[in-house]
């Protein structure tokens, strides 16, 4: 990218930081619709990162794909879970916290070594691809064609499962002349839960 | 002083952990698959940086648009089998999902 370095440098430091502040914010806040958004934020500081990346059709796909969709797609799921419920406590909240805490911190003390003690070989100049796009497209379609096809396959099957699974159940034969409201023809379910929270009738 | 490859390395592992402690702690089944796509974008991030300095034919970004493909994909079957889950149980409480535990 034809940026001056100061430019890049503080480009990356602004990046890194709505990055991490807004990964935080997903995974700490107690409301989840504020999770959501803030999900929004960490996918489109991370399209200004490929940009730094000399990645402009990936950071374009990137804000299409997981800003369009997927984000759009959470929302939709959180509203159709939309429910006020407070958890249950569990029994020592604040030793697996810390053990998780200690245990990413852990992870993360040996990913930063590991990064800082081998010797990269980085290229001698980083030189921009003129247009991504086009190389893209010709490593799509020469040396990654079966991985491509294999891919849209699983696009494929991966909308139709999951068709399959929000689907709900519709009653086959209902007589619609019996009386006329204004609900969806869905057979009424007993959660499972139910069983499980009343001992008394298991075991008759 | 200019961009080093350490420094998306050392952002892409933030990341990653920062995924595995919601992945570990929520309690949300939705949270968990935001979780799941942070872990996702970390490791394009990594395959993006190693993408731009140590390779100068852009394979890393072919591998990071196959792992966008997936997470979508993914994402569409996790949010409909939590629906499913969510139509059953009558919740969203990671900890009473345990049908099969023994």
């Amino acid at each position: 990218m034809n940026l001056a370095e100061g430019v890049q440098i503080v480009s990356f430091g602004i990046l890194v930081a709505t990055t991490i502040a807004a990964a935080l914010g997903v995974v700490l806040l107690e409301n989840i619709v504020y999770s959501a958004f803030l999900l929004g934020g960490v996918f489109i500081s991370m399209a200004g990162l490929y940009l730094l990346l000399n990645a402009d059709f990936v950071a374009a796909a990137q804000i299409l794909v997981y800003v369009g969709a997927v984000n759009v797609l959470i929302i939709f799921a959180i509203m159709l879970v939309n429910k006020n419920e407070t958890f249950k406590p569990m029994k020592n909240p604040w030793f697996r916290k810390g053990a998780t805490a200690l245990v990413c911190v852990g992870l993360f003390a040996l990913l930063g070594t590991m990064v800082q003690s081998t010797s990269w070989a980085v290229l001698d100049t980083i030189e921009p691809i003129p247009s991504t796009a086009l190389r893209l497209g010709q490593h799509f379609f020469s040396d990654f064609l079966l991985p491509f096809e294999l891919v849209s396959v699983l696009l494929l099957i991966a909308m139709v499962g999951a068709i399959i699974l929000a689907r709900r159940e519709f009653i086959p034969d209902l007589d619609a002349e019996q009386e006329f409201v204004f609900t969806l023809p869905e057979r009424p379910r007993e959660p499972v839960g139910a069983i499980s929270d009343s001992p008394d009738d298991s075991d008759s | 002083m200019e961009l080093q490859l350490e420094y998306f390395l050392l952002l892409a592992a933030a990341l990653f952990c920062i995924g595995i402690y919601g992945l570990i702690n929520s309690r949300n089944a939705v949270r968990v698959l935001m979780s799941i796509e942070l872990l996702l974008n970390a490791v394009n991030l990594n395959l993006m940086a190693f993408s731009n300095y140590l390779d100068a034919d852009a394979k890393g970004q072919v591998f990071s648009v196959f792992v966008i493909t997936i997470a979508a994909a993914e994402a569409a079957v996790g949010l409909a089998i939590v629906l499913a889950i969510y139509r059953n149980r009558d919740t969203i409480d990671m900890e009473q999902f345990n049908l099969l535990k023994w």
